[in-house]
């Protein structure tokens, strides 16, 4: 199990994980040995599974985004699966959430703006299997996104 | 601000938002690129904004984090309450990973941590309904998340 200084590691990790291992021994007030031996035991525990990049799409000129929150046709056997399936598939989808709830699932959609985003939702999103009920959110901005686990 | 990209820099982009721990030497290799050329691609790629940060992956259940919940809330008293005061308060709960701010059925989309069912009752009552112009909330527990590479070519 982790103690507290595992945790410490984490902390410091998730506020900054492109430190080098040398400043991150340093805030977490251990040295590089003891930190790569710990970080280690965590990659291989499975609980530190790695990094990837955060693209903002907004500079790549997707300024729009909106939340498609779907409830489904649950009659069908097969609806979640056929659902997913095909929303994979179009890849101004960034997004999928099931969930335990009122609504079935999520999508998150980029698209270059409101024109695009009505050519989008028509012909690629409403034509998805099995949707029996869909509402959108429209993104206006985020206030908090680290996403960090409060360990 | 937006800027231009070509092929490879989408083939950067997706490879390191799969893996950010790659190097400019390895992925150049993939795509057959010296690696100065392929660093002075990544480095441009972040000076315009474009791979904006980089992410720790951790395994929320391992850590003890059985439940993720997506809640939906809307501002009983808006106008009289400032938007700036319930940000701030809501901002700083610990269990809150992400805040936005959305147009629709709701003000506010949260995105919220917790050991169990019952801990997330916890952090509901305790910490979301008496934030300042906190009014009817709508929670949805997620059971699968997947994340997509999104229109990358």
């Amino acid at each position: 199990m982790l103690d507290d200084t595992d945790r410490r590691i984490l902390r410091q990790m998730q506020a900054a994980p492109d430190l080098p291992l040398s400043d991150l021994a340093q805030r977490a007030d251990l040295t590089p040995a003891t930190l790569s031996r710990r970080l280690e035991r965590m990659r291989e525990a499975g609980i530190v599974k790695g990094k990837r990049a955060e693209i903002h799409w907004p500079s790549l000129g997707y300024a729009v985004e909106v939340s498609l929150r779907l409830t489904l046709d649950k009659t069908q056997s097969r609806a979640f699966e056929d659902f997913l399936a095909a929303a994979r598939q179009v890849p101004e989808v960034i997004e999928i959430q099931t969930f335990l709830g009122q609504v079935d699932v999520r999508l998150a959609v980029i698209a270059r703006d409101i024109p695009h985003y009505q050519q989008i939702y028509r012909e690629r999103l409403l034509t998805l299997p099995h949707i029996a009920d869909v509402e959108a959110l429209m993104h206006v901005a985020r206030i908090k996104d680290d996403e960090a686990l409060p360990v | 601000m937006t800027i231009e990209i070509d092929d490879t820099d989408r083939a950067i982009l997706r490879a390191l938002s799969r893996d950010a721990s790659l190097s400019a030497g390895q992925i150049g290799r993939r795509l057959g690129l010296s690696q100065p050329a392929t660093w002075r691609r990544i480095k441009r790629l972040r000076e315009a904004g474009v791979i904006s940060g980089t992410r720790l992956l951790l395994d929320r259940e391992k850590l003890g984090f059985g439940v993720t919940v997506f809640l939906g809330i809307k501002l009983a008293t808006k106008g009289r309450i400032s938007l700036e005061d319930f940000e701030r308060a809501v901002t700083a709960i610990p269990e809150v990973q992400t805040v936005e701010h959305i147009l629709g059925l709701y003000d506010y989309r949260l995105r919220i941590v917790a050991r169990d069912l019952s801990d997330f009752e916890r952090v509901l009552r305790r910490r979301i309904m008496t934030l300042p112009g906190a009014g009817q909330v709508e929670a949805n527990v997620v059971l699968s998340e997947e994340r997509l590479p999104g229109p990358l070519g």
